[in-house]
């Protein structure tokens, strides 16, 4: 792989807060994603977690610090341009990244904007969705599908532009267990980088060691915070089910 | 709402005909249609109207089906005949009240309702009977503009999903006891769902656009296209056009009607 020695992702110092507001969302933060990192990120609802990924696609301005991605120093609209292919964000709606009627068309997408010409977009397209197990869901028509199958379709649409990392924004959120089982075997069949931020422990456990935190604009590395389990017993226990 | 595309799930001879074909066929049949101005040629309009009946069973849709999609012309149609005759100059054949029914309004009244039912039976027949992700397709195909094309497959992409979002947004208010009458707090109610509706359409476009931006997206738009241009399409059209072509012949010169 291209970058060996290179951060995918290197934040430095990053400070953003919306216009008019004081608060700071992201409050000096500093992050690394080296090549073949695997990390979770659980933290509560507002602390950050959206604007930070999106900060690092270059979709929100931070109003200090610096982004670096692949060794570059980004700074403007074009830089972004030329490095975002790269890296994979997968949004927390389905709706809003797959806007293309039809399956196929949306998994395209990418490899087209890429420049692939049309046959080689539709192969790697074809690909990907049987790599995912959902190439029946090709000809559909995406506003029909079930949310389950709605994010399936986003992360091959993601993948279908072999990034070399991947930013998931609760990618389990509103999913039943099966879909859930099934992304977690899709990440852990992946040999790049990511990134995965959600809510669920569990999820984040099955797929990666390495879990981290954020609150109040900053980031929290594994050996500050204390997420652990306790074996218990109580009715029920076999449904599943979660513990505050 | 679109009723689902109904229509489009048949299968039929039509179904088969290549989509940029059918798109075609609809709009010259329809500009040959809507180009008849003179009433002595009624006969001949009511032989087009005929025609679209037959292409109509040809894409297997129903009696049912088609007075299901005729009414809102019919209402239209309804006004026509309403206002027409009597504002219309020409001779009086016959007095209402204080108004003039004039004949040369009552015919252009009846060119209407046939040239306006045979062409909407015409985009039944060949437009109806696909999706509209298809149609979009096909009109790219034929370089309508770009913008133009990808304005109306964002529309039948997110209309579905403000849909959903309208009705989640009346299920909330009703679940709290909203029920609809004629006051100011049902029409505030309805304004602010209104309001509502239009701000979360904008920021969906905003996260849509940073999504489509995340691919690589840089203005200009791909699609994959995958019609192909068989033979039973090439003969379809053809024979279309030249069963117009022969239709009008005979009646120009006279061998019919």
């Amino acid at each position: 792989m291209k970058n060996d020695k290179k951060s995918i992702i290197k934040l430095e110092n990053i400070s953003f807060s919306y216009p008019g507001s004081d608060k700071k969302i992201l409050n000096d933060l500093s992050f690394k994603l080296d090549p073949n990192d695997k990390i979770g990120m659980i933290a509560p609802n507002g602390s950050g977690k959206t604007t930070l990924l999106h900060t690092i696609m270059g979709l929100c301005q931070p109003d200090s610090g610096s982004v670096e991605l692949f060794g570059q120093m980004m700074k403007k609209e074009k830089e972004f341009a030329q490095y975002r292919p790269k890296i994979g964000l997968m949004f927390q709606d389905s709706d809003d990244q797959l806007f293309n009627p039809y399956v196929i068309d949306d998994v395209a997408f990418g490899p087209l904007n890429l420049g692939f010409s049309q046959k080689e977009a539709l192969l790697i397209a074809k690909e990907t969705l049987s790599n995912l197990g959902i190439e029946d869901l090709e000809n559909s028509i995406v506003h029909k599908l079930s949310g389950g199958q709605k994010r399936l379709v986003a992360l091959a649409a993601v993948l279908a532009m072999d990034p070399e990392a991947l930013l998931l924004d609760e990618p389990t959120a509103g999913l039943d267990m099966e879909v859930k089982t099934r992304i977690e075997g899709i990440l852990n069949n992946l040999d790049i980088a990511f990134l995965v931020v959600a809510h669920d422990f569990n999820f984040l456990k099955n797929i990666t060691p390495r879990i981290i935190s954020m609150s109040e604009g900053k980031i929290f590395m594994d050996d500050q915070i204390h997420i652990h389990q306790h074996e218990h017993i109580h009715k029920y226990g076999h449904d599943p089910h979660t513990h505050v | 709402m679109i009723d689902n595309e109904k229509l489009a799930s048949k299968e039929s001879l039509i179904h088969r005909i290549n989509p940029c074909v059918r798109i075609l066929i609809a709009v010259i049949l329809s500009f040959w249609v809507a180009l008849i101005n003179d009433f002595s040629d009624f006969k001949f309009l009511l032989g087009c109207l005929f025609i679209s009946f037959i292409f109509v069973f040809l894409a297997s849709i129903t009696i049912a089906e088609i007075y299901q999609r005729l009414k809102p012309l019919f209402l239209f149609l309804l006004m026509i005949w309403a206002l027409l005759p009597i504002t219309f100059n020409g001779d009086t054949i016959y007095q209402v009240l204080c108004f003039d029914l004039s004949k040369q309004g009552l015919e252009y009244c009846a060119m209407l309702t046939i040239k306006s039912i045979t062409i909407i039976l015409f985009f039944m027949a060949f437009v109806a009977t696909m999706t509209i992700g298809v149609m979009g397709k096909a009109l790219q195909k034929l370089h309508i503009s770009n913008k133009f094309v990808f304005l109306v497959l964002m529309t039948y992409r997110y209309i579905f999903v403000i849909g959903e979002e309208y009705q989640r947004l009346l299920r909330a208010a009703k679940i709290r006891g909203f029920v609809s009458k004629t006051n100011i707090h049902s029409y505030k109610t309805y304004a602010h769902i209104a309001g509502m509706l239009f701000v979360r359409a904008a920021m969906r476009a905003k996260r849509v656009h940073q999504a489509m931006v995340c691919r690589g997206f840089n203005g200009r738009f791909y699609t994959i296209d995958k019609f192909v241009m068989d033979k039973l399409s090439i003969i379809f059209f053809i024979a279309v056009l030249f069963f117009m072509i022969i239709y009008q012949w005979l009646f120009i010169k006279g061998l019919i009607f």
